[in-house]
């Protein structure tokens, strides 16, 4: 038994601090992005979601090159951006999208230009690789509280706005009848998002950020028709493909090439689509 | 505020005075007057773009009148007393949105409430029992975006009746539905009216389905209002003055047809030709959420 | 600015320009500014296993962009199409980061498929961008009015046998060839930027298909030349012009869009009184 035991988990897993942190840590993002990335998927701002956690990686460097710290960096950037597309946004679907390649292309056309400051005054040529793929068994442990305090302001935020959100996110005339403020509601929400992203591309890479956002969401919104189910499914499911995720990057130090092992992100992001393929299709009615 | 007069008649519950309604430039509404008391039903009638919708939110609260008062049950701000329900025309429900029917319902007690919503024996009964009143059990359990048309507006009468609202707007709930569903719609909706006492507002192009629940009538022409009984109201005489060219009321066995004459006289006018086009928010498209989900 | 080495990336870019003007066009019409933005970004995986693997980058880009687009026309079938999108991009970034972790020299390339290197093309780059360009714009143009009928209005187009989902396919195809061949030379950050602001721009000031696409080449074009003149001169990256001149056009899009309805909408105001308010008392009740 334990021989299995330890075929699946390499010995001195649990007993690893960078693996520790990198446990809680990709938890608690896994969670807050599986929950507030429901409302995301339900409000048709997958991109929005995306090019946020792109923008807040051109904040990182601009932090880099202020010497500010690069939390605030990315979340102030983050939540700057969304603000503006909020602001510049439309309410239809092709609109919005359109807006928010906008403002990324914008973010990220300043992101090239701090980063070519950055690499002409310092020199931290390996600086964009790890902003943008990140490694979350480099995170110190120093950072878990601030991580803890942002999931909790972004998970908060969306969880005391639950039935305004839901409602104008299902249908927005229906709550602007009910005196909801469907335009403060939704920037709140983006708010939201982009804090939860911008704290997950900090500590796990841009591109987890948004597999972790949109893929377990999505999954959990073909699972069951119960919104707060499906949420909950989300929460477990990107928790499930996290640890997962990290137990294989360990286990795989083993693996050949055998150098330094296989990305985290690599094995997160291809857990988040084989649960997403295996979930069944809702059953959906032909309009008519 | 008035107290309430004697119990023989019953309270008045909307009362429009004077309204005048001026979009993009245009006068949408002018000197539209009207009351309404409880249990009365009263069908707005008026073709396209004759202004049905902008009144309707203008008793909503969601636009606001250049001049003239609204009150609902005396009282100006009438939003966020949750004294009316509205059934808007047509809401694009995403097949995808994880809400059944039954959610969208329990979201009609307490949508505006911030926190997290506790389970409660007493709201699920409450659900339950404005579900059978519509006839909607059969489908609680369904996503509300997979739900047919007439579905979809049980569920949204339901959703906007549970608050126990004084006063109840429907945005031409009958327009893409089938004959039959059209009876079923508007004998429920008369009978809620007369059971629960609420007012009941409902606009549609063609006043003839109405006609077996509707006590009074709001005719809309030319941004002008004709208000009163059927009888009084849909009259050659009075809908000529309103239309301001010569139309013709015929009655054919119990159904109402209003004929234009030949020609001359004011033309009414008709909306606005479409701007041209923006980036694609400003494109005329029938339904976003269809559109979405119909491309693959 | 002018001289004999940058004659090529004038040429380049200019060609690039004008396969982002027409494409583009589409792209903004169907709503797919996310496919348009991460096809390239996937593509870049493409690159990283072929620098793995020792065989030709463009290759690597062009496979992994078909592969991308198919995905997302596979997956998006099945689910929903941003869903897709997002799910197919991050899986591909992902598989990008492994090749990369395989492989230990890659830095300088990196850089310059993310954000282009327009102003170090070689004259030998010219001729296959151009041709795979030509080819595409050609499609397009052939393809123009059932890809138009089909992102306008697709039942319509079902009902002329224009199957939507063989357009989408075609398109994405058509858009993961354009991006694979111009990646290299403006990277992944400049293709899309061009494929969204100048058209957006350009269907804000007429709705009319033929003159809207020739519009958004013309600003491609001119948003490209002034990028590269001002890159040359102040030495910062080129990525960094393209997208912020590109937030430019559709800022001025929106403007002139904004602009535009306001004075149709005070052109069509009555004069005092209007035709029939005299005429008749106020308000007719009984």
């Amino acid at each position: 038994m334990t021989h299995l035991l330890h075929l699946i988990i390499e010995p001195g897993f649990f007993g690893n601090a960078p693996v520790r942190s990198a446990l809680v840590a990709g938890g608690l993002v896994a969670v807050v992005s599986g929950i507030v990335g429901s409302f995301a998927v339900l409000r048709g701002q997958s991109y929005a979601g995306h090019a946020l956690a792109d923008i807040s990686v051109a904040g990182g460097s601009a932090s880099f090159l202020a010497g500010v710290s690069p939390l605030w960096g990315f979340a102030g950037v983050g939540v700057l951006a969304a603000g503006v597309m909020d602001m510049i946004g439309v309410q239809r679907p092709r609109g919005r999208d359109l807006a928010t390649g906008i403002v990324r292309g914008a973010g990220l056309g300043l992101g090239a230009l701090f980063l070519y400051f950055d690499t002409t005054h310092t020199s931290t040529t390996g600086a964009t690789i790890t902003i943008l793929f990140g490694s979350l068994f480099t995170i110190s442990s120093s950072l878990i509280p601030v991580i803890a305090l942002f999931s909790v302001l972004a998970l908060g935020t969306v969880l005391v706005l639950y039935r305004p959100l839901l409602l104008s996110s299902a249908a927005a005339e229906l709550a602007a009848a009910r005196g909801i403020s469907v335009r403060l509601i939704g920037a709140a929400c983006l708010i939201a998002i982009a804090l939860t992203v911008s704290l997950s591309a900090l500590t796990i890479g841009a591109i987890l950020s948004t597999a972790l956002l949109i893929g377990p969401a999505a999954t959990g919104l073909r699972l069951t028709s119960r919104p707060g189910l499906a949420m909950v499914w989300a929460a477990l499911i990107g928790l499930a493909a996290t640890w997962l995720g990290v137990l294989l990057a360990y286990d795989s130090y083993y693996w050949p090439p055998g150098r330094h092992g296989w990305p985290v992100s690599f094995f997160v992001v291809t857990l988040i689509l084989v649960f997403y393929l295996l979930s069944p299709r809702p059953v959906r009615r032909v309009p008519g | 505020m008035t107290g309430q007069p004697p119990a023989a008649s019953p309270a008045e519950v909307l009362s429009v005075k004077d309204l005048n309604v001026r979009l993009g430039g245009r006068q949408i509404l002018q000197d539209v007057s009207f009351t309404m008391r409880e249990g009365e039903f009263t069908g707005l009638i008026g073709a396209n773009g004759a202004g049905k919708t902008t009144l309707l939110k203008v008793i909503l609260g969601l636009q606001p009148p250049a001049s003239g008062t609204v009150r609902v049950a005396g009282q100006t701000r009438t939003r966020r007393a949750g004294l009316v329900g509205y059934v808007p025309q047509k809401i694009g429900l995403d097949p995808d949105m994880p809400l059944r029917a039954r959610d969208l319902v329990g979201l009609g007690l307490d949508g505006q409430r911030l926190g997290l919503p506790l389970p409660s024996a007493r709201r699920r009964k409450l659900v339950d029992e404005m579900l059978s009143a519509v006839g909607a059990e059969r489908f609680a359990d369904s996503r509300v975006g997979n739900l047919s048309g007439g579905e979809q507006q049980r569920v949204m009468i339901a959703h906007a009746l549970i608050s126990r609202p004084r006063l109840l707007l429907l945005d031409e709930p009958l327009a893409n539905l089938d004959i039959a569903s059209e009876q079923d719609v508007v004998s429920l909706l008369g009978q809620v009216a007369k059971e629960q006492q609420v007012a009941v507002l409902i606009s549609a192009h063609d006043m003839n389905p109405l006609l077996p629940v509707m006590d009074h009538l709001v005719y809309l022409a030319g941004g002008r209002a004709a208000t009163g009984t059927t009888e009084e109201v849909v009259r050659t005489d009075v809908l000529s003055d309103l239309y301001g060219q010569h139309v013709d009321v015929i009655r054919v066995h119990d159904r109402i047809l209003v004929v234009a004459g030949r020609g001359g006289g004011t033309r009414v006018p008709a909306p606005s030709a479409d701007a041209p086009a923006g980036p694609c928010e400003d494109e005329p498209q029938p339904d976003p959420h269809l559109a979405e989900s119909a491309s693959p | 600015m002018f001289s004999g080495f940058m004659a090529s990336t004038w040429e380049v870019a200019s060609i690039v320009a004008v396969v982002a003007g027409v494409i583009g066009f589409f792209v903004v019409l169907r709503g797919a500014a996310f496919v348009a933005d991460a096809v390239p970004q996937g593509a870049f995986t493409g690159a990283a296993a072929a620098s793995l693997l020792g065989f030709n980058t463009l290759l690597g880009l062009a496979v992994a962009s078909l592969a991308g687009a198919l995905g997302i026309s596979w997956l998006g079938r099945r689910g929903r199409r941003d869903v897709a999108t997002a799910l197919v991009l991050v899986v591909m970034l992902g598989l990008g980061a492994l090749f990369l972790s395989f492989s230990s020299e890659y830095a300088p390339e990196i850089y310059s498929l993310l954000f282009g290197e327009v102003l170090g093309v070689s004259a030998t780059e010219i001729a296959p961008v151009g041709i795979l360009g030509g080819l595409c714009v050609v499609a397009t143009l052939i393809l123009f009015r059932p890809l138009l009928l089909s992102s306008l209005m697709p039942e319509l187009a079902e009902a002329r046998g224009v199957r939507s989902s063989r357009m989408e396919l075609v398109f994405l195809i058509v858009l993961a060839l354009a991006t694979s061949m111009t990646l290299p030379v403006t990277g992944a950050l400049l293709i899309f930027s061009l494929m969204i602001g100048p058209p957006a721009a350009a269907r804000s000031v007429t709705s009319r298909p033929l003159p809207a696409m020739l519009l958004s080449v013309l600003a491609a074009l001119i948003v490209v030349w002034l990028s590269i003149a001002a890159a040359y001169q102040t030495n910062w990256p080129v990525g960094f012009f393209v997208g912020s001149l590109g937030a430019v056009c559709y800022a001025v899009g929106r403007i002139w869009a904004a602009v535009r309805s306001r004075r149709s909408v005070r052109a069509a105001e009555p004069t005092a009184g209007g035709p029939g308010s005299d005429a008749l008392a106020a308000n007719v009740r009984v």
